[in-house]
C-alpha cells in the first residue's frame, strides 16, 4: 500500500510523458496534426480524471471500501493539470499567443466560454486542495466549495459536446457516465431525506 | 450508378491487362515487403489492395507555391472522408475496400452530348502535375502535388448549353465497401457544387493522382475534384456523376449545417466559422497555427474577379 500513491502518480503522468516523448523523438508517430492530437488528448484526460474523481464517492458507498478516498485529491489535481495543459496547448498552438483572439474566442464562442469557465472554476478547488486549506476553511465550508466539481464536469462535457463537428458519440458517452455518477448522488440524497424527517 | 439501369459492359469498364498485372505484382511486392518488415498483415492488406500506378505527368511550372510540400505519408493518412469514418485516420484504415474498377463518370443535364466516360479514358487525357495549397475549413492546410487535367477539358467534351448555370458533383456511395454511411447527421451520396464559371476556371482540376501516382483510395480514388481557392470539402472525392444544372445544387454540408457551410465556401480570413476563427491556419505537420490565411487561399489574383461586386460575408 505504501507504493500505491507513487504508482498512481506515475500512471497519471504517463499520458503527457508519452506525448512529450513523441513530440521530441518521433513526431511522425503523432500523425499529420500533432497539435490537434495534444489538444484532444489533454482534454480527454482532463474529463476522464474528473469522472474518475467523481466515481470515488459512489465506489466507497457501494463497496464499503474506504481506501479510494486516499487518491481523490491526487485524481482531482490530475484533472486540473491536464486542464491547464489543454488550455496551454490552445493558447500556444491554436491561437499562437494572440491575446485579443483568445479574448474574442471566449466571448464569442459558447464552447470556448464554457470550457474556459470550467477551468476557472476548477482553479480555487485545486488551490484549496491542501490539508492546510481544509483546516482553515473548516470541513463543512470546504465541502460546500468543492461541490463545484459537479458544475466543472458538466461544463466540461458541454464544452466537448459543442465543439465536435457532427459526430457526438463520445460526448454522449461522457454525458451518460456523468449522468450516472450525479444521478447516484441524487438518488442517495433523496432516500436520505425522508429517513431524516422520520427520525 | 445508383439507378440500376442494366447496361452492357463498356470497353472502358474492362480492366486492362497491364493494370491487372500491375496490381498482382504490386500485391505480391507489398506482401513480400510487409513480411520482410514483420508488419502486421491485416492492417496493411487494406492498403495493399489499392490500385496504385505511376502516372506520367509533367509538372506545370505555372502552378508553384513558396511553401514546402507536405510529406506524402501525411497527405495519405490524414483525411476527411466520412464514408469511411469520421476520424482523420479512418479513411487510410478503411478505404482499401473501395472498389475503384470498373469506374465511370456519368455526365448529364444541360449538355448537348451527355456521356458516360470510363476512368481508363480519363487517364489517357494529357495529365499535368500542379502544386496547390489545400486549406481545410478546420484551419489546417497542406501543400500537395496533384495530378490531373482542367475540368473545362471535360466540359468541352459534352458541350454545356446556355442553361448550364451550375455544376453538381455526386460522389460514390458503395454500400458494401463504405463503413461510415450510417452516420445519422449526413446524407449520402455526398454532393458538392460550383457555379459554372468557377467550374470552368483553369484552376479547377479534375484530379486522378498525387505525388506522381494514382490517388490512394482515402484521397478520393480514382477521380476527384480540386478547387484550391475553396475550403477542402468543396473538392468532392470519388466522383461518379457530374450534372450541369440551372439552379444551385443543395450540397451535403449546406444541408447538414446551413449556418456553418455556405455554397461558395471560398477561403476567406475575414469570415469566421461560427466555432473558430479562419484568420490563421496550421501548416501541417507544424504545431503552431502561425500562418496568416490568405484571401482565396492565395489565389486572389486568379479568381477574385469571379466575385466582383459580391458581398462575400453574406455569400460565404
Amino acid at each position: 500500500m505504501r507504493l500505491a500513491k507513487p504508482a498512481v502518480l506515475a500512471a497519471g503522468c504517463l499520458p503527457i510523458a508519452m506525448l512529450a516523448w513523441a513530440v521530441v523523438f518521433d513526431p511522425l508517430s503523432l500523425g499529420a496534426n500533432p497539435a490537434e492530437r495534444i489538444l484532444h488528448e489533454t482534454g480527454d484526460w482532463c474529463l476522464q480524471f474528473l469522472l474518475i474523481t467523481l466515481a470515488v464517492t459512489p465506489l466507497r458507498r457501494i463497496t464499503g471500501w474506504n481506501w479510494p478516498i486516499k487518491f481523490r485529491r491526487m485524481l482531482g489535481l490530475f484533472a486540473f493539470a491536464y486542464g491547464v495543459l489543454h488550455l496551454s496547448a490552445y493558447v500556444a498552438f491554436d491561437q499562437y499567443f494572440d491575446i485579443a483572439g483568445i479574448v474574442k474566442d471566449i466571448w464569442k464562442r459558447p464552447f470556448i466560454t464554457v470550457g474556459f469557465a470550467a477551468l476557472v472554476l476548477m482553479t480555487p478547488l485545486a488551490i484549496t486542495s491542501t490539508r492546510g486549506w481544509i483546516r482553515r476553511m473548516g470541513g463543512a465550508q470546504w465541502n460546500r466549495l468543492h461541490k463545484a466539481v459537479y458544475a466543472v464536469t458538466i461544463l466540461g462535457v458541454v464544452h466537448y459536446w459543442w465543439l465536435v463537428k457532427r459526430d457526438i458519440t463520445w460526448p454522449v458517452v461522457y454525458a451518460l457516465i456523468l449522468a450516472l455518477l450525479l444521478g447516484y448522488r441524487l438518488y442517495v440524497s433523496r432516500r436520505a431525506r425522508p429517513a431524516r424527517a422520520r427520525a | 450508378m445508383r439507378h440500376g439501369r442494366p447496361a452492357p459492359i463498356r470497353p472502358s469498364e474492362i480492366t486492362p491487362k497491364e493494370v491487372w498485372l500491375d496490381r498482382r505484382r504490386f500485391l505480391q511486392a507489398s506482401a513480400a515487403a510487409a513480411a520482410a518488415a514483420g508488419v502486421a498483415w491485416p492492417a496493411d492488406e487494406a492498403r495493399a489492395q489499392q490500385l496504385i500506378q505511376p502516372l506520367a505527368a509533367p509538372r506545370n511550372g505555372a502552378f508553384q507555391v513558396k511553401d514546402e510540400l507536405t510529406p506524402k505519408k501525411l497527405v495519405t493518412t490524414y483525411n476527411n472522408f466520412y464514408e469511411f469514418g469520421t476520424g482523420k485516420g479512418d479513411p487510410a484504415e478503411n478505404a482499401g475496400a473501395l472498389k475503384v474498377r470498373p469506374w465511370t463518370i456519368e455526365i448529364a443535364g444541360a449538355v448537348e452530348k451527355p456521356m458516360t466516360i470510363g476512368i481508363e479514358d480519363l487517364l489517357k487525357l494529357p495529365l499535368e502535375e500542379r502544386v496547390y495549397r489545400f486549406r481545410c475549413v478546420e484551419a489546417w492546410s497542406m501543400v500537395v502535388p496533384w495530378v490531373g487535367f482542367e475540368f473545362n477539358k471535360l466540359a468541352a467534351m459534352v458541350n454545356p448549353t446556355s442553361r448550364a448555370k451550375y455544376v453538381k458533383f455526386v460522389t460514390a456511395e458503395q454500400k458494401d465497401t463504405m463503413t461510415g454511411l450510417r452516420i445519422p447527421f449526413i446524407d449520402f451520396p455526398y454532393v458538392e457544387g460550383l457555379r459554372i464559371d468557377e467550374a470552368m476556371h483553369p484552376l479547377t482540376l479534375m484530379t486522378v493522382g498525387l505525388y506522381g501516382e494514382t490517388l490512394p483510395n482515402q484521397n478520393g480514388a480514382p477521380v476527384r475534384l480540386i478547387v484550391p481557392w475553396k475550403y477542402g470539402f468543396k473538392s468532392g472525392k470519388s466522383i461518379v456523376r457530374i450534372e450541369f444544372v440551372e439552379e444551385p445544387p443543395k450540397t451535403t454540408w449546406m444541408l447538414a449545417g446551413p449556418s456553418e457551410y455556405g455554397f461558395y465556401s471560398n477561403v476567406n480570413p475575414n469570415v469566421d466559422h461560427p466555432r473558430w476563427s479562419q484568420k490563421r491556419e496550421r501548416v501541417l505537420p507544424g504545431l503552431f497555427a502561425s500562418r496568416q490565411t490568405e484571401m482565396f487561399n492565395g489565389y486572389a489574383e486568379q479568381v477574385a474577379s469571379l466575385y466582383a461586386g459580391m458581398d462575400l460575408k453574406t455569400n460565404f
